[in-house]
């Protein structure tokens, strides 16, 4: 489903990733975890299209499209889904009003009738109960005033509504207690299918009890150095990231 | 980058069609006997005359402002005509009279002139260059006394109330503009809601430039009597020229004891191509005395138009317990350069006043909010909110507020809010990784900024200036 080769990104000319390989496919589950300031927030935002990233050297494919080529809506449209680390606030725009748009306007690109307030309403109802979404959250401007978990639930349950064919999400752990980690778990396998692949990047193994992956990469210095299944997310939280680095360094000389 | 703000496209005006009608417009140049000229083609009595000629004398020794924080080259106003009218144009009995080109014109502006067809419930003045061509549900609005008709129809048909209230709120050599335009106003419209009546429709002006060289000098008058209630709105737009043109209106508003009146505009006037060239000269001056206790007076206005702005709708409240407000969007694009804002007066007791001005620049833009609120001393108890607003789209604009307080009493009081802010990329990227282009994703930004303002519209219209907005701030991201 999403193929990538040899990545390099730079931000104001300073590389960030380095000839970064991943594969992922349909059904599967991978997590991504990593030092801090290594680049995983940087993969997420390349594959969503921010074009403060540039992309200096590398390809990535999805479903056999460039993905590269495609503006930022154009992905989504394909069914691209990020859950950002830091939602942004946007005051005065509903969170229902962005979410209709947002739908109305994927349904646009896949050729579907958009739909009405009443059946967006209807739709988007089920999908509250679900990730404890309220109707007051649901009014309230994008973000605004959220707290931290609220807005993580926030992000997972547009996730819900946009029902992507493959979703990155950064960090949607950080800051959720143990009732909201369930939750958030919860919204993600709901969607689980074998037509959908997610990519969780996470510093915690605690949330891979819930979302359980097929697979764990460590990113380190802007490069997949390791992978391997669930128990390496288990050792990473016993040892950290020393010792990986250590066994490069050693496989290196 | 897939946001580039930088780069202004071309937006493409879509009220910039020239309808092909034989006009009658008069020689360039001002002088009395241009204005003689007007007075009698409109058949006016003599005081109404020599109003006109005084306020001419007047303006010939004022000086045209130069405070606003707006650049032009000088106006020649001797090269401009201050009369244009389509010919053959008979008292309208029916629509069927209306020359079918005006009325295309109409119809290709969105407002249908036929009843039938009409918006439910909204009367309309349809003013085409120098005069009204036609005003739509007269006899069911004459039904509960209200008078709606043209100015130049009011002077004729009720001359009393216009010697009357003419003037009442805007002197004759108030301004440079107003003076101006008391010299040479052609047309306009004509409300009277009498003592008690809630006025059945909206009442709303369709004004229309049409003309090459002519200035547009409307005049508008509103009257409602103790405890009446009436909602106005004003609509405007002008074909693409190279040339600029000029607009200078008036517009008064008197609302007596108990009485309401909400005054809407939506400015729509042809802002000039991407460089600057052409547009309309918007100054106008547009007041409200609240003369009676527990009278209100509530300016709403939506500005997406027009190459330069100018105005200051404001509110004079010497009722006590009377109440102004401004709610005002302006939207300055491309080369656009607006200053506009309000002035409430305060002078009677507990009388309120609110300001929500939201100001948003792109392009080149310059957006200018200048506001006065002065609490006079016998005026206790008096009480003021404002809240300014900007928003900058890019970093080749401006957004610049004056605020004015001037407080005699000290019971006064004063509340005021002021942010400036940026659209984001990070808030644009968000949107179009939920599937938005950077263009919707603007205007939904832009439009929830002014949701404040917009839900002051009455409903009908709210729809309208959303996408009015939106269209404006086409070519604002690239
Ligand atoms: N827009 C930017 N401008 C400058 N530097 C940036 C930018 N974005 C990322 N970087 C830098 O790139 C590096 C990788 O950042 P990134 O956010 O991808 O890390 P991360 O792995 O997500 O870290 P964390 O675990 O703390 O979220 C950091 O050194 C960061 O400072
Ligand atoms: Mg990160």
């Amino acid at each position: 489903m999403l193929e990538i080769k040899n990545l390099h990104v730079s931000v104001e000319d300073q590389e960030i990733l380095k000839g970064l390989n991943l594969t992922v496919n349909k059904g599967e589950i991978h997590s991504i975890m990593g030092p801090n300031g290594s680049g995983k927030s940087t993969l997420a935002q390349v594959l969503a299209g921010r074009d403060t990233y540039e992309v200096t050297e590398g390809e990535i494919i999805f479903e056999g499209k460039d993905l590269l080529e495609l503006s930022p809506e154009d992905r989504a449209c394909e069914g691209i889904f990020m859950a950002f680390q830091y939602p942004v606030e946007i005051p005065g725009v509903a969170n229902t009003y962005l979410l209709r748009e947002a739908l109305n306007s994927v349904r646009k690109y896949r050729g579907q009738e958009p739909l009405k307030h009443i059946e967006f309403a209807k739709y988007a109802k089920e999908k509250m109960k679900v990730m404890d979404i309220s109707d007051n959250l649901l009014k309230r401007a994008v973000n605004q005033g959220f707290s931290g978990g609220e807005k993580k639930r926030n992000e997972i349950f547009q996730m819900q509504i946009l029902e992507p064919k493959f979703a990155i999400l950064d960090e949607t752990d950080s800051g959720l207690d143990i009732d909201a980690l369930k939750i958030v778990a919860n919204g993600v396998n709901a969607l689980r299918s074998p037509e959908r692949a997610f990519v969780v990047i996470t510093h915690y193994q605690r949330l891979l009890d819930y979302i359980v992956p097929d697979f764990v990469h460590v990113l380190v210095d802007g490069k997949i150095v390791k992978s391997g299944g669930k128990e390496l997310a288990l050792e990473l939280e016993d040892k950290g990231y020393g010792w990986i680095e250590e066994e490069k360094t050693a496989a290196n000389s | 980058m897939s946001v580039d703000i930088e780069k202004l496209a071309q937006q493409e005006y879509k009220y910039g069609f020239v309808t092909d009608v034989d006009q009658e417009i008069a020689p360039v140049g001002l002088n009395e006997d241009v204005i003689r000229m007007i007075s009698a083609k409109k058949d006016e009595p003599q005081w109404l005359l020599e109003w006109r000629l005084k306020a001419y004398e007047n303006w010939l020794t004022m000086k045209e402002p130069t405070w606003p924080n707006v650049h032009y080259s000088p106006i020649d106003y001797q090269s401009i005509s201050y009369y244009a009218a389509p010919k053959n144009m008979p008292k309208l009995e029916s629509l069927d009279d209306l020359d079918p080109e005006i009325k295309a014109a109409y119809d290709k502006l969105g407002i249908p002139l036929d009843e039938q067809k009409m918006l439910a419930g909204v009367a309309v003045d349809a003013v085409f260059d120098s005069v009204s061509v036609i005003t739509t549900f007269k006899k069911t609005l004459a039904e509960s006394g209200v008078i709606f008709c043209s100015i130049s129809d009011a002077v004729r048909e009720h001359p009393e109330l216009v010697k009357k209230y003419l003037g009442f709120v805007v002197p004759a050599n108030d301004n440079f503009y107003a003076a101006l335009n008391t010299a040479v106003f052609t047309d306009g419209s004509f409300v009277y809601i009498p003592k008690g009546v809630r006025c059945p429709m909206e009442l709303s002006t369709y004004f229309r430039i049409n003309a090459e060289n002519t200035g547009q000098f409307e005049r508008t008058l509103i009257i409602a009597e103790e405890g009446s209630y009436v909602s106005y709105l004003e609509g405007c737009t002008a074909p693409k020229r190279d040339e600029n043109q000029l607009h200078a209106a008036v517009v008064e508003l008197i609302a007596h004891k108990d009485a309401t009146i909400k005054y809407s505009t939506i400015q729509n006037w042809y802002p000039g191509d991407s460089e600057g060239k052409g547009g309309i000269y918007n100054f106008v001056t547009k007041r409200g005395r609240c003369v009676g206790n527990n009278s209100h007076i509530s300016w709403t206005q939506v500005e997406t138009g027009s190459a330069i702005t100018w105005k200051y709708p404001s509110c004079i409240l010497e009722g006590d317990n009377s109440v102004g407000e401004f709610y005002s969007v302006a939207l300055t694009n491309r080369r656009q350069q607006a200053d506009t804002g309000t002035k409430m007066i305060h002078k009677g007791k507990n009388t309120s006043s609110t300001i929500i001005s939201k100001g948003i620049s792109a392009g080149f833009g310059q957006n200018t909010y200048r506001g006065l609120v002065a609490i006079g001393k016998d005026a206790s108890g008096a009480r003021n909110y404002t809240q300014c607003d900007s928003m900058l789209i890019g970093d080749k604009c401006g957004a610049h507020t004056f605020p004015y307080i001037e407080v005699k009493n000290s019971t006064a009081q004063m509340e005021h809010e002021a942010s400036t802010s940026k659209i984001g990329e990070d808030q644009i990227f968000y949107c179009q990784q939920r599937g938005l282009s950077a263009e919707d994703a603007v205007s939904l930004i832009v439009n929830g900024f002014c949701k404040d303002v917009f839900k002051e519209l009455p409903f009908e219209f709210a729809v309208e200036a959303e996408k009015l907005l939106s269209i404006s701030l086409e070519g604002s991201v690239g």
